[in-house]
């Protein structure tokens, strides 16, 4: 993996990659906007290591939904190629976990059974789901009660409130062990309180699985708190401006979060948003 | 008053007032101003005529509910099939829909003459002009309910790798039953319609029938028991419907 790539002049971040178990390879995006070629996306990449969680924040619109869309191979990268175990991804990966912003339960299904639904199609749970169901169901309401929704099993997603929905759909995201979890601005609907309880819970849930985990926020407090590294967008056609990896032990508490080196991570964050 | 609007009989006990109100008011007004009994018949009168000819009110009442259910069962199966194909292919909805509009747009009482004529009286243009009548709402309703899944729902599930089939099944199936059940208490309202449409103009059954040839032998009264009829048959139907619905998808909120 000598070769240089063709963007190595405009790279902060080093390249090529190593060891990452997800590589963004020369990354781009383009959209027509009256029949004009807008450039979305100029050039990404950078890998991702087992285990790591990261986060991308940066201006609206810069493209870090349609890298989320890339990486689960919903929308495949049009321009570059993201690779997973070395492999171009190009159909939606079969293992992966998403939550959005909105909770996106299914309303007809309690809340236990809107967790177990990836166990219902994610091999090899699918064809255990039978015999194995009584353990599944016990994994689901271990993981419940983790975020301290064990009683509200048996409800419907809308007796639940907007924060004890977005918990369900962390779980259900978790529940299959996925090897990369997704999350796109999953707080962003929640109050400030709220919020940090559902880092706190979001850390608890991760730590168990420690899977990839790619964050898209608007909050840089919340970026520092849960990433192991961060990646600063720029303004349309974006690139990587910045990384900064985030050195605090884990399990990270509210405390934590209060201290002056968290801070200057944020402020340091903070430092390189640039807006369009 | 806040707490009898809460409270469960409400929705019972007001209409039920309202209506035998509006029946003594009718009373007092037919007693008042002498209108014949030919011209508009007072509530007792017509209660009386019911009592009286209950045997053939309640077997044409039959008949009417079973050409009614016949007509809508077919459309329930058509108008699932058809808002599948609608809400799931594009090409479908772009070749049927259009076609579909314009055939709900023709007045099915101006088509029972015409199956009269093709299929002779009784059942068998009743149960079409029901059918024909019901189904629209209902593929109308199911391909809505599939159209408006939202996309983010259908993603978490393709990126666990769900096949269309289990697209389908998961997401798009219990998606639509909501708009499924909506559309049902609607649609059966209108295969009533349609079945007594037909029974007035080309049948020697029902109580659509028996309300013309009681108007056509001066028996009014006869003739406002007949509607009185129909009017109770259809919350009937109704209620069934809406009552299935609650409980089938009572997680729509």
């Amino acid at each position: 993996m000598n070769q240089t790539s063709p963007h190595e002049n405009r790279l902060i971040v080093p390249y090529p990659p190593q060891d990452g178990l997800l590589t963004f390879d020369g990354i781009g995006l383009e959209y027509l906007v009256d029949g004009k070629p807008c450039k979305i996306i100029d050039e990404v990449s950078l890998s991702i290591h087992q285990g790591e969680f990261v986060s991308f924040v940066g201006p609206s619109g810069c493209g870090k939904t349609s890298l989320l869309r890339m990486v689960s191979g919903l929308a495949p990268a049009p321009i570059g190629q993201v690779l997973y175990h070395n492999r171009k991804i190009n159909k939606p990966l079969k293992n992966v976990g998403i939550a959005f912003q909105s909770p996106t339960l299914l309303p007809w299904r309690n809340i236990l059974n809107n967790v177990l639904l990836p166990l219902e199609v994610v091999q090899p749970y699918k064809r255990e789901f039978k015999q194995k169901q009584a353990k599944f169901i016990a994994m689901a309401q271990d993981m419940l009660a983790t975020v301290g929704l064990k009683d509200f099993q048996s409800q419907f997603p809308w007796q639940l409130s907007g924060g004890m929905r977005q918990r369900v759909s962390l779980c259900r995201a978790l529940i299959h062990q996925p090897e990369i979890l997704l999350l796109d601005e999953p707080f962003a609907a929640l109050d400030a309180f709220t919020r940090e309880e559902m880092w706190f819970m979001l850390q608890d849930l991760w730590l168990r699985v420690k899977c990839v985990c790619i964050l898209i926020t608007h909050d840089l407090r919340e970026a520092v708190y849960l990433s192991d590294t961060i990646y600063v967008m720029g303004p349309r056609p974006s690139s990587i401006l910045y990384k900064l990896k985030v050195d605090l032990p884990r399990p990270r508490t509210l405390e934590d979060s209060l201290t002056d080196e968290f801070n200057h991570y944020v402020a340091d964050v903070r430092r390189h948003i640039k807006r369009n | 008053m806040n707490s009898l609007l809460r409270s469960k009989y409400a929705s019972v006990v007001l209409p039920t007032v309202t209506t035998l109100v509006l029946f003594i008011l009718w009373e007092i007004i037919v007693k008042i101003f002498h209108i014949p009994s030919f011209n508009v018949p007072a509530p007792s009168a017509i209660w009386s005529a019911a009592v009286e000819k209950s045997q053939p009110l309640i077997e044409n009442s039959l008949v009417t509910v079973q050409t009614t259910m016949v007509g809508f069962s077919f459309a329930i199966v058509a108008g699932i099939f058809l808002g599948f194909l609608i809400g799931y292919s594009r090409l479908a909805y772009m070749i049927l829909y259009p076609i579909l509009v314009g055939f709900n747009t023709i007045p099915k009482a101006a088509l029972a003459p015409l199956f009269a004529l093709w299929f002779g009286l009784g059942f068998l243009p009743a149960v079409l002009t029901a059918f024909l009548l019901a189904f629209f709402p209902i593929a109308a309703n199911v391909a809505l309910g599939l159209e408006t899944v939202e996309p983010e729902m259908k993603d978490v599930l393709r990126a666990l790798g769900a096949s269309q089939l289990e697209l389908f099944r998961k997401v798009g199936l219990p998606h639509s039953m909501p708009y499924l059940f909506a559309s049902l208490k609607v649609a059966v309202s209108f295969a009533f319609i349609g079945s007594v449409i037909s029974e007035t103009v080309a049948s020697d059954k029902g109580v659509g029938y028996l309300v013309v040839s009681a108007s056509a032998s001066f028996d009014v009264p006869l003739g406002f028991a007949g509607l009185l009829t129909l009017s109770c048959l259809g919350i009937m139907l109704y209620s069934f419907f809406a009552i299935l619905e609650k409980y089938v998808v009572h997680w729509a909120r």
